[in-house]
């Protein structure tokens, strides 16, 4: 059906017209740039082939509307005396099918000029430029072709070069062509010989995609990494039946699989590319699945999958029997798969979406221990902060979107300066940055993150140190290069930051709690990295990034030790423990190095970007003073350090004591591996920064700062200076504090500050009540106010709508009244009346519904639509004969109840509505209009072979809706089964058992002469319904109306002769029926794809044979077949289920027989069956 | 001809609405029938009136009815047969579940007790 466009036609005119079919090429680059304005840039699609060692390779590159119709092309093709020298013509290029369009070829020799028409080089171009033609191709700078038809050996190709080491322009890329680095070269006004960083030739580049070394990650690999966690998540809820160690395996494979997938790219990012995936999702919302990695993604994934294995070994070993090890993993999983989203995503709609994921996943998490307030209380807490964070993020991206034009985040970075001086930049700067303080706990939504702690506690080591947390600060580098750079974004964010760091750090000395304190810590921590981020200089960036590597490590360490510790003594109150040192000595090294580098000693991390966060703010003016930051950041470490020393002295030094609540011992290897592991990255990377972090640190920074970082060198020691300082001054100022602790704390206690959970927890119980007031005001329960409430709006915002504008009286010339259809109309409005004013007696009301429902179909056939008509009176009898069961069941009579104030109220709204409801038929109709049903008109015979255009509407060209509504149709009788298969068991049994519908039924319940004319139709209906079957795709008719049609004959047996009998005659399942139906519907539209054409493409064949004749076979035919089997299957199982409803109450019994007295049995075996059946 | 159907459509979905705000389940699905065929009705008539011209093809230049809104309406057609069927077999079982056939599931005691409110 689907027209295949002449794709083959371009692919010809283009091979042909760079001489590729004719000659052989050693070595083809190039890049071509396809574009034309009237096409669906998503179905664009190239097909690209690569000839490496001779075996051609394709792939198939979908084009992301982001890309704004680039097709971008790439081929390559290596010499080799084997190869085949040149590209088959089929598998060069693929156009999308719509992409017969124009194309613009640069650098093509003008005297090959053998394009076909369709194709459109730069003279004509130009031409339809000065036309201002609006067809015309638009104009893609920096497209370019580069062809070399001699033969010659492949150069080796040069390492490429790190992003911020400079080289010359011309070895940049080598294989760029000469115009292209000419082009360069003039838009940067600089010769040949001078060095750039790859950085520099970005930002002078057309288009961000020639320039990022994209590499289009044929095996979707990024995807994978992302989807992994989500498809593993399934894993440990099944794996957990075969035990605690299989469901760990099965967890920790899912991590380790997408972890070296991610891995797989760390020598191209370090090289200084951007690794994308992109796949169309919405293109037209902006919204498309596309993936990147730069260095930043990298350094999160990596912490993210990587320390999400070693809190998957801890957990395995911390977490106790009775906790529901499979749901923890399946949650931990999807909360890595959204967390390994949100750093990868190159699309912020997409980020944003993963970034609610975590918010949920974590929530999961947070609660696990559903059990206890604490948990409940504490997961709600950080789902309403983070929740209502997230929403203000949403609205902060849809603005940077709605500035930039785009929602790739590759283009949102490269449009800063409209960012900056856009009018909403202040918009977008307060709701970006309150998702990311929410997120990450800066003050003042700080509080979430110490009761998030109720969790278990490989959930804090994970959350609250490589993962969640780190989110918003994640964000906020991500986001550096846009938003960062201007006073507002200094002052916010370095200040909120600061305030955090020291808040954080003086909270965490008092805290007896070891997770509490460990929790005020990492608030400390990350609004350091926040102030970092804040002071907006590259040095900054980069210490804000060593110290997210450093942090991850010793903060996750010490999170796992504070559990080991819990775990083995039974307590985390630091004042019953101390002296542990010497009872668990392994624990205690572990617990005390990793407190040392939280506290910044040298040698550790710690100390390194602790030094450099000192000696940035030493030299970062806060308000026009120089010192203020020097003396507020020392005094924030003064309390850091006190708060690490007091981890490390109250609990591990000192006598052993004898009341612990357990007694404790050095853990099995499960629990101490992974922190121990986390210890040694503290240690080796404290003394050998520059070999272990020291390219992860300036790749990453160099994707936060979008150029190189300035240089720097990691390393313990500097020389004195004002760093280190500080440092001094913080190391003994905090000692001291932990020697006074006592006294300080005092003085702190006497400053009553209020405790954020009970202002949050009040503000929450108002808010609630007031909703609770709302809601409970404006719904009281009852259908009536909430129909009347609908109707009633809806026809006032109709009225509005029509009140606002002009209205004119249709022109279309008016039908004649025939004086037939005028007796239809009299009956009609009769009927309607009748309806109203007896509704009360139901059994009437249904007769003279259904009798309004047989003037319709008589509407349909006078107004030329029998396939209406006759689906119309054969659902009629379908509906009829359903509303009389369910009558059967309901009171036969109501009685007015409502008042006649409440009378006259609906009555007028419903008259308002019927009038309006007739003004706008009228209206309707008396207009002229245009239609695209000629398209289907004219392409009906040609396309699909047949002759009735409704029926071929239904089956073929909109055969997809009509997939989805046999669907729904299965979906509707499966419902219908399951609510009535639900009373026929447990106390809805016993109910039914004992109802009687109190009537008194004819005692010839199955009459001979209905049973035998049922008998004798059968057949002859079975015969109609085929008739009408197969000719349906040229004369009226169908699968819908010959399943109603075989529907209606079988319900009459059940009618003539009882559920019962009839039940019994049934060999075929009615549920199976449905999914027959179905699933035939399905494979002829999946067989059209085996032809390569999209779903539900459709053939046919005229054949003849030599008695029937001539007639034509058409796979729409096929999928009548289908819709037939499911409605036949629908109808029926709604029906028999019904029937069988009333078997089940307290009536006769039912019969075996198929009618009461029947003349071909004899009598004995009549009176046998009778008697045995207790009559 | 065109205002006989139009004021077919005002009439039905009148006396539709006026039983959908009763208080019955089962009067309740009589309006809902009737608000269909008044639906239909107006789907089928965006394509207008024409008499004689069905949407089979004899020849191409026949004249002939706009065949979408027919194929629109006879999906609801059926559609709306779906639907009618399950909000009865839930009338049923909420007759059985609560004692009564009132639309909001209330027994015949909670309805005294409504009224007196």
């Amino acid at each position: 059906m689907h027209e295949r466009l002449a794709a083959q036609d371009a692919e010809k005119a283009i091979a042909h017209r760079l001489g590729l079919l004719d000659r052989p090429i050693s070595r083809i680059e190039f890049d071509l740039v396809l574009f034309r304005r009237d096409v669906d840039p998503a179905a664009l699609a190239t097909e690209v082939a690569t000839v490496d060692n001779g075996k051609i390779k394709k792939r198939r590159k979908e084009l992301t509307a982001c890309q704004s119709s680039l097709v971008f092309v790439n081929a390559c093709q290596s010499a080799q005396p084997e190869c085949p020298g040149r590209f088959p013509e089929q598998s060069f290029i693929r156009f999308g099918q719509q992409a017969t369009g124009h194309a613009e070829i640069h650098g093509v020799n003008p005297e090959q000029n053998e394009a076909s028409g369709q194709f459109c080089d730069a003279n004509s171009l130009a031409e339809m430029e000065a036309a201002d033609d609006q067809s015309r191709p638009k104009r893609v700078k920096g497209c370019y072709f580069w062809a070399q038809p001699e033969m010659r050996p492949p150069r080796p190709r040069p390492p490429r070069p790190h992003p911020s080491q400079k080289i010359p322009i011309g070895k940049i890329r080598p294989a760029w062509s000469k115009n292209l680095r000419l082009e360069l070269q003039n838009a940067m006004g600089r010769d040949s010989k001078t060095s750039y960083t790859p950085a520099a030739v970005c930002n002078h580049l057309p288009t961000t995609s020639l320039c990022d070394a994209v590499n289009d990650g044929s095996l979707m690999s990024l995807i994978l990494i992302v989807l992994l966690p989500f498809l593993g998540a399934i894993l440990p809820a099944l794996m957990i039946r075969s035990g605690r160690d299989a469901c760990a395996i099965a967890t920790g494979s899912v991590t380790t699989l997408s972890l070296a997938l991610l891995l797989t790219n760390v020598p191209a990012v370090f090289r200084g590319e951007t690794i994308r995936n992109d796949w169309t999702w919405m293109s037209r919302l902006g919204l498309d699945i596309q993936f990147f990695v730069d260095g930043l993604g990298l350094l999160f994934a990596t912490m993210i999958l990587g320390i999400g294995l070693l809190v998957i070994i801890y957990a395995r070993f911390y977490l106790s029997e009775n906790d529901a090890m499979g749901n923890f993993y399946t949650y931990l999983l999807l909360f890595q798969g959204a967390m390994v989203g949100i750093v990868l995503s190159n699309n912020i709609l997409l980020m944003l979406i993963f970034w609610e994921l975590t918010s949920l996943s974590s929530f999961l998490l947070i609660g696990f221990w559903g059990h206890t307030p604490a948990g409940r209380q504490g997961a709600r807490m950080a789902l309403t902060v983070t929740g209502c964070g997230g929403l203000a993020l949403i609205g902060g991206m849809m603005l940077v979107g709605h500035i930039v034009g785009s929602y790739e985040l590759t283009d949102v970075l490269a449009s800063g300066d409209a960012i900056r001086q856009s009018q909403y930049y202040h918009w977008v700067l307060t709701l970006v940055l309150i998702g990311c303080f929410t997120k990450s706990a800066q003050f003042p939504f700080h509080f979430w993150l110490p009761h998030a702690m109720a969790a278990p506690t490989p959930v804090s080591a994970y959350l609250h140190s490589a993962t969640m947390v780190k989110a918003g600060v994640f964000l906020m580098a991500r986001m550096w290069p846009v938003l960062s750079g201007t006073p507002e974004w200094f002052y916010v964010v370095a200040t909120t930051g600061l305030i955090t760091m020291v808040i954080g750090a003086v909270i965490a000395l008092f805290k007896d709690d070891l997770k509490g304190l460990l929790a005020y810590s990492t608030v400390s921590h990350l609004g350091l990295m926040t102030m970092l981020l804040g002071f907006s200089s590259p040095l900054a960036v980069v210490a804000c990034v060593l110290h997210i590597i450093n942090h991850a490590t010793f903060k996750a360490a010490l999170f796992m030790n504070a559990g080991i510790v819990d775990h083995e003594t039974g307590t985390r109150d630091i004042k019953r423990l101390g002296g542990l040192f010497q009872l668990m000595p392994a624990t205690a090294i572990m617990g005390m190095i990793a407190a040392a580098s939280m506290g910044g000693l040298p040698p550790l991390n710690g100390f390194l970007s602790k030094e450099m966060m000192l000696e940035q703010a030493a030299h970062t003016a806060w308000g026009g003073t120089t010192w203020t930051l020097a003396v507020a950041v020392t005094l924030g470490s003064v309390f850091s350090f006190g708060y690490s020393l007091r981890y490390i002295v109250q609990v591990y030094l000192g006598k052993p004591r004898d009341d612990y609540p357990r007694h404790p011992h050095d853990p099995g290897i499960g629990l101490w591996l992974a922190p121990t592991l986390l210890v040694a990255l503290v240690i080796t990377i404290g003394l050998f920064p520059e070999t272990f972090v020291g390219t992860i640190v300036r790749t990453a920074s160099f994707a936060v700062l979008r150029s190189s970082p300035p240089e720097f060198h990691l390393a313990l020691w500097h020389g004195m200076t004002p760093a280190v300082v500080m440092s001094i001054v913080a190391i003994l100022g905090g000692s001291l504090m932990l020697v006074k602790l006592f006294a300080v704390r005092t003085q702190w206690d006497r400053l009553a500050i209020p405790e954020a959970k009970a202002v949050f927890d009040s503000a929450i119980d108002v808010l609630a009540s007031v909703s609770r007031q709302v809601t409970g005001g404006l719904h009281n329960g009852s259908l009536q106010r909430y129909l009347f409430a609908t109707i009633a709006t809806s026809l006032l915002v109709g009225i509005v709508a029509f009140a606002s504008h002009n209205f004119e009286h249709g022109t279309r010339s008016i039908l004649r009244i025939s004086p037939a259809v005028f007796v239809g109309w009299l009956l009609l409005l009769g009927a309607c009346g009748l309806v109203v004013a007896k509704h009360n007696n139901r059994l009437f009301a249904l007769i003279v519904v259904n009798v309004i429902g047989l003037i319709a179909s008589l509407v349909f056939i006078y107004f030329s639509a029998p396939d209406l008509a006759l689906t119309q009176i054969s659902v009629e009898v379908v509906t009829l004969i359903l509303m009389l069961l369910a009558l059967y069941f309901l009171p036969k009579k109501s009685v007015i109840e409502i008042t006649q104030f409440t009378q006259i109220r609906n009555g007028l709204l419903a008259c308002a509505v019927g009038v309006c409801a007739g003004g706008l038929t009228w209206a309707t109709m008396t207009r002229d209009f245009t239609t695209i049903s000629e398209y289907y008109w004219e392409n009906s015979i040609p396309g699909s072979g047949g002759k009735n255009v409704v029926n071929v509407i239904l089956v073929d060209f909109r055969g997809f809706d009509t997939f989805g509504e046999i669907m729904v149709l299965g979906i509707a009788a499966l419902i219908i089964y399951a609510i009535l298969d639900g009373m026929l068991r447990g106390p809805m049994l016993a109910k039914l058992k004992i109802w009687s519908s109190g009537e008194v039924y004819s005692p010839n319940r199955h009459p001979i002469v209905m049973v035998v004319v049922t008998r004798v139709m059968l057949p002859l209906s079975l015969m109609v319904a085929a008739f009408i079957f197969l000719r349906g795709h040229n004369s009226p008719g169908g699968g819908f109306i010959a399943a109603l049609v075989v529907s209606i004959a079988l319900v009459m047996q059940y009618m003539a002769s009882g559920f019962g009998w009839a039940a019994k005659q049934v060999r075929f399942d009615y549920h199976a029926l449905i999914g027959a139906g179905g699933l035939i519907a399905a494979a002829t539209g999946i067989s059209a794809m085996v032809f390569d054409l999209p779903f539900l493409t459709s053939g046919y064949e005229h054949f003849h044979w030599p008695i029937v004749g001539d007639f034509e076979l058409s796979s729409a035919m096929a999928f009548d077949l289908g819709v037939f089997l499911t409605v036949v299957g629908a109808v029926m199982l709604a029906l028999a289920q019904l029937s069988q409803l009333g078997e089940s109450t307290n009536r006769e019994a039912t019969n075996d027989e198929p009618m009461d007295y029947n003349p071909a049995v004899p009598h004995e075996r009549r009176a046998n069956s009778r008697r045995a059946k207790g009559h | 001809m065109e205002w006989i159907v139009a004021s077919s459509v005002a009439a039905m979905t009148a006396a539709g609405i006026y039983l959908v705000l009763s208080l019955r389940t089962f009067t309740v699905v009589i309006g809902l029938t009737l608000l269909t065929y008044a639906t239909n009705l107006f789907l089928f008539t965006t394509g207008r009136l024409a008499v004689n011209k069905p949407d089979i093809i004899t020849s191409l230049d026949a004249p002939h009815s706009d065949p979408i809104p027919q194929a629109l309406v006879l999906t609801a057609i059926v559609i709306s047969f779906a639907m009618t069927a399950i909000i009865l077999v839930m009338a049923v079982r909420g007759y059985f579940e609560s004692g009564g056939d009132h639309v909001d599931l209330l027994g015949p005691e909670e309805v005294v007790a409504r009224e007196r409110q």
